[in-house]
């Protein structure tokens, strides 16, 4: 090999970009793997599930196979009333995050009170699951921790979704599903910026608010506004859909695409929507020969529409 | 022919066979490109300029034309520049012409694949890693490999006894892009959550541009400017500086990109100081550059391929001034996320890297077919309207993003924002249509410098002939 008088550079190459290889990630993995969960972590990871990009569970990313975050306001074994509690419901199939299949993801303390008191590793996929984000101490700290409500209190996914109904269900795991997928993220991002957007987009997060999640879309060219916050700033769910619908109507100087096409074929009453006269309508109303702009249909419950309006709403 | 080509062996394969392919998909790949981003640039200024179709979304077609771009254009030109400017610097032939030949059309599958894919919405959510990891895995075992294998060997059975410093970066330059890919895409293939995921993704995008675009580039202009004017190298001494200066700082500092994210703090301090560090590759780069022109700044002038050079690396200057800067934590707060960082970017993408491998690019098939330039006319005016058109994209998108960066700081209500960018959007999508135009001429151009071009005479340079139309 004519390479041999180059002994020397390519030693001198393979021990440069080695070392520049371990400081730029092994020594930040052991930094970034020693990062404990905060109670959000835990709670973004039992609401978008597994991952929210491709993966070979969701191959055209509708949002299948995810698990539903319901609000439980009575007890679903004994109907009781109860304090109302955020559930996370696996139904059978749907792939556990990271941290419910390797504890270790959640951080010291969380994962250990996850196993012992959580009974995570008790949860079985095929079978279906409910988690409660809860705290609990150990070594004489606080930790969040995620509990297997169906190994400790024998709640199964399908009595707590009963019981809940499905005006207090959530999709906002399929909807983060449809938020990658629509590259929302290609111009809001997610991520505050940490020396300002206090005041105008809320608290930039923490260091353990992401253990689990994937991907993160922070996004990375603000051209809309970021949303991290959003579902604090403004919570309707009708304003939501105009904006969706067309986001003309609510801001007339909106670059933003319209995302009717989320609605599907039919609207909440089986009816066809007529896209083309609704868009014709819009027209009028934006040339000033209507009075008033046209009526957005209502959502089917189960359009992926929903589940990003689910997932809007939910970042708070 | 393809498929005789494809089937044949390799030694009935005409040399250059591999680079001409590679130059002809690259140049139309170019024009996909363009076209996609003065599209997506369009629904910017005009968001009700296409509806109804759910894939003319921009979140759908922004990462189809930065992928296009980036695994199309730019990395077909340096596979191009490669498999002609390798061999010729180790007086040998290509190791392989038929797995060159190879390679291409696995390229242009796979990239077609992946950016329908992309386009259809399977993406995995990762900025600059958007393709799912089959396509990413097809990428990099039938075609990346493949391509560093044929660099490699050519350069292992030069009949030369040194290697020149194009070729170390060349072979050095697709190693690190095959390490990069492997680790960069780590997340996907081994589901990394979290953090992990987020700086990997931002490892990944930056080390692309760093250990892949910004030094295959400049190994382009180290073999192009010498080649062409006649004047050695101004000195290898600051070759070598380039070189192990590339490696060291320029393969550090990706978490600059994350510098308002909860990372680490050493993390992003430490990268931050090596981000400044790429100023000693850069300047060396182009100091060395610009006085291997000594004596010869008439050809800045006269041969087109010069120009387009020489406009590259100066183009390198404002380029490596604002990266340098910019992700220092005092002015990052200011320009983060604003369209100065898409200014910035298409100034190393659009600036910078693609002048020289347009250069490449028209001087190796020039050489390759032994055919003389078919219209200066038209090389100029491709010329011109990438000039302009960028530099219109660029300033307007440089003004926009400082008019974002001042909104987010004196916490402007967005809308404001978005209404006082308008003009700068219009601008910006007006100066991306010219560059798809030029490059429609520049495809023109070259399949008639094909067909029509002057033959150049055994034993005579490309350059040395005078220009007809």
């Amino acid at each position: 090999m004519a390479f041999r008088e180059y002994r020397i550079g390519a030693v001198m190459f393979g021990a440069a970009l080695s070392l520049s290889m371990f400081i730029t990630l092994v020594v930040p993995s052991f930094n970034i793997f020693s990062v404990g969960s905060t109670a959000l972590a835990l709670e973004k990871q039992l609401t978008y599930g597994f991952n929210s990009g491709w993966n070979p569970d969701d191959m055209f990313l509708t949002g299948a196979n995810k698990p539903l975050k319901v609000l439980l306001k009575q007890d679903p074994q004994t109907d009781a009333v109860m304090e109302p509690v955020h559930a996370y419901v696996f139904p059978a199939n749907a792939r556990f995050p990271s941290g419910i299949l390797h504890p270790k993801v959640l951080g010291a303390g969380s994962d250990v009170l996850s196993v012992e008191q959580g009974k995570i590793n008790e949860a079985s996929e095929a079978q279906g699951a409910v988690f409660l984000v809860r705290s609990g101490e150990h070594n004489g700290k606080a930790y969040p921790y995620i509990e297997n409500v169906s190994a400790t209190r024998g709640w199964s996914p399908d009595a707590v979704l009963k019981v809940a109904g499905d005006a207090n269900t959530s999709h906002a795991g399929a909807g983060k599903t449809i938020f990658v997928r629509e590259g929302c993220w290609w111009c809001h991002t997610l991520l505050p910026e940490q020396t300002q957007d206090f005041q105008y987009f809320g608290a930039p997060p923490y260091l353990g608010d992401f253990n689990g999640e994937s991907p993160t879309t922070f996004g990375s060219d603000r051209k809309a506004p970021d949303l991290l916050h959003v579902g604090s700033r403004n919570s309707s769910k009708e304003w939501m859909m105009m904006h969706f619908f067309n986001p003309r109507l609510v801001q007339p100087h909106s670059i933003m695409p319209r995302f009717d096409y989320l609605w599907g074929k039919t609207d909440a009453n089986g009816d066809q929507i007529d896209y083309a006269a609704w868009r014709k309508e819009f027209v009028e109303y934006r040339n000033g020969e209507r009075v008033t702009p046209p009526e957005v249909p209502n959502y089917r419950s189960d359009s992926e529409i929903r589940y990003l309006i689910d997932f809007v709403l939910n970042l708070k | 022919m393809l498929m005789k080509y494809l089937m044949g062996k390799n030694e009935d394969i005409p040399p250059g066979t591999a680079s001409i392919f590679f130059s002809f998909s690259a140049i139309v790949w170019f024009i996909i490109g363009t076209g996609l981003g003065s599209f997506n640039a369009a629904k910017l200024a005009f968001p009700d300029w296409v509806t109804g179709f759910e894939f003319f979304a921009f979140g759908k077609m922004r990462q189809v034309h930065v992928m296009a771009v980036i695994f199309g254009w730019i990395s077909m030109a340096f596979a191009a520049a490669m498999m002609y400017i390798t061999p010729a610097l180790g007086n040998t032939k290509l190791w392989s012409e038929k797995l060159g030949v190879w390679s291409c059309m696995n390229w242009n599958i796979g990239l077609a694949v992946g950016l329908f894919t992309l386009w259809m919405g399977m993406t995995s959510g990762r900025e600059y890693s958007d393709f799912i990891y089959p396509i990413d895995l097809i990428l990099l075992f039938g075609v990346l490999i493949p391509v560093a294998l044929n660099v490699w060997m050519t350069i292992a059975k030069r009949r030369t006894q040194g290697i020149y410093t194009t070729n170390w970066f060349f072979a050095a330059s697709i190693f690190m892009l095959l390490i990069v890919l492997l680790v960069g895409n780590l997340p996907e293939y081994f589901h990394l959550t979290g953090l992990t995921e987020a700086y990997l993704t931002w490892w990944n995008a930056h080390n692309i541009l760093g250990l892949w675009i910004t030094p295959v580039a400049a190994a382009i202009a180290y073999y192009t400017i010498p080649k062409i004017t006649g004047n050695p190298l101004y000195s290898h001494r600051i070759g070598h500086l380039h070189f192990w200066s590339i490696v060291i700082f320029y393969s550090t500092p990706a978490a600059h990109h994350l510098m308002s994210a909860p990372l680490p703090e050493w993390l992003k301090s430490f990268a931050s100081v090596e981000g400044v560090l790429i100023l000693v590759p850069a300047i060396a780069f182009v100091s060395n550059i610009l006085l291997t022109l000594q004596g010869k700044w008439n050809m800045f002038v006269e041969n087109i391929e010069i120009r387009f050079t020489v406009t590259g690396v100066l183009l390198a200057i404002p380029l490596n001034m604002q990266g340098g800067f910019q992700q220092t934590r005092s002015i990052n707060w200011y320009i983060h996320g604003t369209g100065w960082i898409v200014a910035h970017a298409h100034l190393a993408l659009l600036g910078f890297s693609t002048f020289i491998e347009v250069a490449a690019v028209y001087y190796g098939l020039q050489v390759l077919m032994k055919r003389k330039l078919y219209s200066l006319a038209l090389a100029n005016f491709h010329f011109w309207m990438l000039l302009i058109g960028f530099s219109i994209y660029w300033i307007a998108m440089t003004i926009a993003g400082l008019i974002q960066g001042a909104g987010k700081i004196y916490e402007v209500p967005y809308i404001d924002i978005v209404v006082a960018e308008h003009p700068y959007m219009i601008a910006r999508w007006f100066g991306g249509t010219l560059v798809f135009l030029g490059n429609c001429v520049w495809l023109y151009n070259m399949y008639m410098t094909a067909r029509e071009g002057t033959p150049v005479p055994a034993g005579r340079m490309v350059h040395e002939l005078a220009y007809e139309r």
